[in-house]
């Protein structure tokens, strides 16, 4: 008799939720700390400063929540396509989109009081995501052409139109600046806390992850989306119109990217840059594999995020490591975050092979 | 407007080779049966790390050698995470992409400073083959690279087709089970397989950053690996049709360069946004009977 150990897939224990992204980010930690020491500096002072000094003061606590906002919807956006099986990786350009169209409202309709104005820029915003992720859907659904494809391509499309806006028609005319004009003042979104920049965008994503927990998990919307994603041949067999059921996911995966660029230009730009993203869309795949496509799981993950970029100024600024280093942390994350989802599936267990010769 | 032509020819070869170099790269990978999306972030690490060691030591070739073994180790990690853990091939490679470009970004401002006049250095020159006629002369006045890049695609048809090592690889990307079941280890020829896709991915980005460029800039790659993985479906993975691919990508970016110069009265951003939507055209026609390797995006589990 010999004795062997054997992989065994068995359901994961209710505990793994808790001690799992725990362990991540304590792995994730020790990876990125050899870099940290690269830079000559102290890699527990480093941490520190990510994780502790955002949250030691109401002004940086409440800057973390100003920082996940955008993440909290671009990562919805993905979690509601990713769960249909449709995987659009076109959040940064709907992003743009959605605040191309909440930046033109703004400062077009300046007479406008904000009661009626910022219900505009925000519908502006989900319509430009919709319009920017109509193209790849129809072309997935009728032509079969990969939706990841058109999307990545679509992301680089826009960003040359949203350059092409601000050095030509919406040049700010007294700076000069690539910078389009300032919103109206009634456009401005209101702010929750005196001396923070948190606004109701904030609640306005809050509401989101309410509202997209709902559908996923309880409607029958929901339900078909999971079996599209699951299996889509099982889901047709089903009786179920996989077609309409992908559209409606790429549509409202697109709205909420849009609705990201919306509350960005409302809640903390008033005026269009093309710095206003800078990978939100794709750190939006970040959080929504981070709370494994469930949205209140996005939620806390953008909130994580968050930290991570508020803290990653902090260390810069504090122990003078490029600021670089908080998305090599949040991507490190990520990565080792999937291979432990994997894992939790799987238990090594010892058991007795019989030697037969 | 003979030079006209002549130096859209030029131009497109030029613009094309980083191009052939991710699409052949991305073609082994597929082959294999995964989809590679690490490729963004693996031409921008070769970018890097080609650019960082010949600064560094002075020698541009050895430059090469690291960006070739920087590839080399992003397909390791790929396959650390698509083969050998079976995650996700979507996610674990926009996340190898966004892990590389954070890497690079990082060590670049650690090496270099926070210099405002970006480093650069004197990169390869381009051959001078028959520098008397005008209309040849310019024309194959190309960098090395670029005749490496055009020489490697039946190289590669050769591998894929004419080998044994080439049949594995397709035989991988198709059937998995049958490889097995045939006693060759799965495992292994992916792992294989994007190693040597991100050897030549990252050749495709030290070409920008130690022939073309001589520096490194933050958007070195602009989206050329989300090209790549265009071009892949549109050339329906045949390294032959990986030239015309590049070449037509890369004619209509020649072509946008020098209708910018010519005066017109239009925002040069839509010319700027030509060769993507011609991409998108060009798949949605010709890419619309592609046969993807039947294995992809699936992972390999022994059970």
């Amino acid at each position: 008799m010999l004795k062997q150990f054997k992989i065994e897939r068995v359901p994961a224990p209710r505990w793994s939720v808790i001690v799992i992204p725990i362990v991540a980010v304590l792995v994730t930690f020790l990876v990125s700390s050899i870099l940290v020491i690269l830079a000559g500096a102290n890699p527990f002072a480093a941490f520190f400063n990510f994780i502790v000094t955002p949250l030691s003061s109401q002004v940086s606590a409440l800057e973390v929540l100003v920082k996940a906002t955008p993440l909290i919807l671009t990562g919805i956006a993905v979690t509601f396509a990713f769960t249909a099986g449709y995987f659009n990786i076109g959040a940064e350009g709907q992003l743009y989109a959605g605040a191309v169209l909440a930046t033109w409202v703004g400062f077009t309709f300046t007479s406008l009081p904000s009661i009626i104005i910022i219900p505009l820029m925000i519908a502006a915003g989900i319509l430009g995501g919709v319009l920017w992720s109509l193209i790849p859907a129809i072309l997935k659904i009728r032509l079969k052409v990969d939706e990841v494809v058109t999307t990545l391509l679509m992301n680089s499309v826009m960003l040359y139109i949203v350059s092409w806006l601000l050095n030509g028609p919406w040049r700010n005319p007294l700076s000069g600046w690539p910078q389009s004009p300032e919103i109206s003042a009634a456009a401005h979104f209101a702010t929750l806390f005196p001396k923070s920049r948190l606004h109701i965008g904030f609640l306005i994503a809050i509401a989101v992850v309410a509202i997209a927990y709902i559908v996923i998990k309880r409607t029958p919307l929901g339900l078909k989306m999971r079996a599209a994603g699951a299996s889509l041949t099982g889901a047709r067999f089903a009786g179920i119109d996989t077609t309409r059921t992908m559209l409606t996911a790429a549509l409202v995966s697109g709205g909420i990217a849009g609705l990201a660029g919306a509350v960005e230009i409302g809640g903390i730009h008033f005026h269009l840059i093309d710095a206003i993203s800078n990978g939100l869309g794709y750190t939006g795949i970040i959080v929504a594999t981070l709370g494994s496509l469930n949205p209140i799981g996005a939620g806390v993950a953008a909130m994580f995020i968050g930290l991570i970029s508020t803290g990653s100024q902090t260390v810069s600024r504090v122990l003078g490591v490029p600021v670089y280093l908080g998305d090599v942390v949040q991507n490190t994350l990520l990565l080792v975050t999937l291979a432990m989802f994997l894992l939790q599936n799987y238990r090594i267990k010892r058991v007795r092979w019989i030697l037969l010769s | 407007m003979d030079t006209f032509i002549v130096g859209l020819i030029a131009a497109t070869l030029r613009v094309a080779t980083p191009l052939i170099f991710g699409t052949l790269g991305e073609l082994f990978c597929e082959r294999a049966g995964i989809l590679n999306l690490g490729i963004e972030g693996t031409m921008f690490f070769g970018a890097f790390t080609g650019f960082a060691v010949a600064a560094s030591t002075g020698s541009l070739w050895l430059g090469l050698l690291a960006a070739i073994l920087s590839g080399i180790l992003a397909g390791l990690l790929m396959s650390l995470f698509a083969v050998k853990l079976g995650v996700n091939q979507h996610v674990s490679g926009l996340g190898i992409t966004l892990l590389l470009t954070a890497l690079s970004l990082y060590s670049f401002r650690l090496i270099f400073g926070e210099s405002s006049v970006n480093p650069s250095i004197e990169g390869f020159q381009q051959l001078s083959i028959f520098s008397s006629s005008p209309i040849l002369g310019p024309i194959f006045s190309q960098y090395l690279l670029t005749y490496i890049a055009i020489a490697l695609i039946p190289l590669v048809g050769w591998v894929i087709y004419r080998t044994n090592f080439g049949l594995q690889i397709r035989a991988v990307g198709e059937n998995p089970e049958a490889t097995d079941a045939a006693g060759l280890n799965v495992i292994r020829l992916r792992t294989l397989a994007l190693a040597i896709g991100g050897g030549l991915m990252a050749l495709g980005g030290a070409f920008l950053s130690i022939a073309q460029l001589g520096s490194f800039t933050f958007g070195i790659i602009s989206g050329r690996g989300w090209v790549c993985i265009a071009l892949i479906i549109f050339a329906n993975w045949q390294p032959i049709k990986v030239l015309w691919g590049s070449l037509l990508f890369g004619g209509v970016s020649a072509l946008q360069l020098r209708l910018q110069g010519l005066g017109l009265d239009m925002p040069y951003e839509v010319f700027l946004t030509l060769p993507y939507i011609v991409t998108i055209i060009a798949l949605t026609l010709g890419g619309r009977n592609a046969q993807a390797p039947a294995a992809m995006l699936k992972p390999y589990r022994r059970e």
